[in-house]
């Protein structure tokens, strides 16, 4: 199987009256070997350095890096708490998508806008506005810390960061298939008998679910890289409230750059992984939205 | 009347219902978005105006907005072109590993910016691959504007690919090859016939890739070496000035990235609007144009 056999069919390649004429146009081999320059001399290339500055380890000198206690207790902060904002992020998404697309309501254009504010707001003004928030003198850490609630300098401040962070992501894949259900399936569901709900879950929801879960890769493939907005919130204590990529900083800060290149070849095969993940969920909402 | 009226009762949910999901929808959407824009502008202005404006007097902050306007103003254009071409060639022809190559072009999303920064370091740094040499020939990359712009660079490489690929792939490949049968020359075709089509996707892609290449900080943050003045980006300055405590300054320099993000969604917002009144212009046209038409319904 090459790797183009199980990559993702292209909606222009569901064209086939426009395969035919391919080399008509001009430019292919410029646009091409530009392309492949570029992303060779930018992406691939010093990609290449992580890895091989990695076979310059031991492999117990690696595996030490990657597996000190102090960095398991980051991934396992850095994967918990992306898992609990994605999820949080799938509910809450898919919510405000459904009130976006189904119902009308003053202001909805404004809002509409705004979900793309954690695209454009830069992290490090999101980390320190956040922050200002929820810590204990802040806005609404003022009224939460009395009754013991903590949200800032914890993990808490953690997944607050990342659902900020991932809430688009969401709400931008779920969206457009929601508009484009067809509402004669739920007629014909209703007038078969089903409630609104029963519609939901059984007509609904399986048409947008492969949507659901794309968001929720990507949401989740975000926040496990995420730095910016978090370091500020998160209180960066080490073991309790450190992640990945700051243990990372760590290590470089150290002039550690063989471990800080250990771990980042772990993140980096993460983010393979997940790409692989995203790749596939969309190849398959495609191809329902295709087969419908 | 009746039919209108009993096909709007079952294809939604009772009053109550839309009323609550409406309700919470936007108690989410005020407690994590609304609040966090409104809480940079409120503390910058904390001390009043006259604060307001003492942290971007200051000389280092002047030179983070430059440093960053540079940065954007180099990596922008390089990327532009870039996808452009990716575009064009993704979009336009079938070739072995396209998907791959798709692929590939949207690795950097993936990539964590600390990474991102981490592999300019292996290369370019003292103890990487080009270290010795670069510190032979007295050039610096690393703690220097050259390591800032290329990992700006890497951080929003795919942004304008990533707009133009599936807008090129829906309109096909139809009306350039018109133009070229009707002899034109390769870059008649693409300013005069795929350069108007693709416009609105351009402009998108292009302030989406400027505001996260002015705003970016994890990548920039290591390779970028904080020094003061020198190679402090707007959102280093940032983080610096808050580390000192010196609140109002760091919200200050924060509100003009803030403004820059909600000119963003205004710009978004225009062009989508435009482009769906282009769409439904076109839709209401005579039939001589029954593709652009069809599109668009």
């Amino acid at each position: 199987m090459t790797a183009a056999s199980i990559g993702v069919p292209l909606p222009g390649a569901a064209a086939p009256s426009r395969g035919g004429s391919k080399k008509v146009l001009p430019g292919f081999n410029l646009t091409l070997g530009y392309t492949l320059l570029y992303l060779s001399l930018i992406v691939l290339i010093p990609l290449s350095a992580l890895v091989f500055k990695t076979f310059t380890l031991s492999w117990e000198q690696f595996w030490a890096a990657i597996s000190s206690p102090r960095v398991l207790a980051s991934y396992r902060l850095t994967f918990g708490a992306s898992l609990i904002a994605a999820l949080i992020n799938v509910v809450f998404g898919l919510l405000v998508a459904w009130v976006l697309v189904r119902y009308t309501f003053p202001g909805k254009k404004v809002v509409d806008a705004l979900v793309d504010l954690p695209f454009a707001l830069p992290t490090a003004v999101a980390g320190i506005s956040l922050t200002a928030l929820l810590a204990g003198n802040g806005w609404i850490g003022q009224y939460l810390e009395p009754l013991g609630i903590k949200l800032a300098f914890n993990p808490n401040g953690v997944v607050i960061a990342l659902i900020f962070i991932g809430l688009p992501f969401v709400v931008r894949t779920v969206q457009p298939v929601l508009e484009d259900t067809e509402k004669e399936l739920e007629e014909a569901a209703m007038c078969l008998g089903a409630t609104r709900w029963q519609t939901f879950i059984r007509v609904i929801f399986p048409s947008i679910a492969p949507a659901l879960l794309t968001g929720f890769a990507m949401a989740f493939a975000r926040a496990i890289g995420e730095y910016g907005s978090v370091i500020f919130i998160a209180g960066n204590m080490p073991m309790v409230s450190e992640i990945t990529p700051l243990v990372i900083i760590g290590k470089l800060e150290q002039y550690d750059y063989a471990g800080a290149t250990a771990v980042a070849v772990v993140m980096l095969v993460m983010s393979f992984v997940l790409l692989l993940v995203i790749n596939a969920l969309q190849g398959w909402q495609r191809r329902r939205s295709g087969g419908a | 009347m009746t039919s209108l009226a009993t096909k709007r009762v079952i294809t939604t949910e009772a009053p109550w219902v839309r009323f609550t999901l409406i309700g919470i929808a936007l108690a989410f959407v005020f407690l994590f978005l609304v609040l966090p824009l409104a809480a940079v502008f409120t503390e910058a202005l904390r001390k009043g105006f006259g604060a307001y404006l003492e942290g971007l007097r200051e000389p280092d902050a002047w030179s983070a907005i430059k440093l960053t306007l540079i940065t954007a103003a180099i990596a922008v254009p390089l990327n532009l072109v870039f996808g452009v071409a990716a575009a064009w060639c993704i979009a336009k022809y079938e070739f072995r590993g396209k998907a791959f190559l798709t692929t590939l072009v949207d690795l950097p999303f993936s990539v964590s910016p600390v990474v991102a920064g981490l592999i300019y370091v292996l290369m370019f740094g003292a103890q990487g691959w080009f270290g010795p040499w670069l510190a032979a020939h007295d050039i610096k990359i690393i703690f220097a504007i050259p390591g800032i712009v290329l990992a700006t660079i890497f951080v929003t490489f795919p942004f304008i690919a990533r707009e133009l690929i599936p807008l090129m792939q829906a309109q096909g490949n139809d009306e350039e090859q018109a133009a070229i049968v009707l002899g034109a020359t390769g870059w008649q075709t693409f300013w005069y016939v795929t350069l108007p089509n693709i416009k609105w996707g351009l402009i998108y892609g292009v302030i989406l890739c400027n505001a996260r290449a002015m705003g970016e900080f994890g990548a920039v943050s290591v390779v970028s070496g904080h020094i003061r003045g020198q190679t402090n980006t707007m959102p280093l300055h940032v983080e610096i000035l808050y580390n000192e405590y010196q609140s109002v300054a760091a919200f200050s320099v924060a509100s003009l990235l803030a403004l820059l993000a909600l000119v963003t969604l205004v710009i978004k917002s225009v062009v989508e609007w435009r482009h769906e009144r282009e769409m439904q212009a076109a839709a209401d046209l005579p039939p001589e144009r029954p593709l652009v038409a069809k599109e668009a319904l």
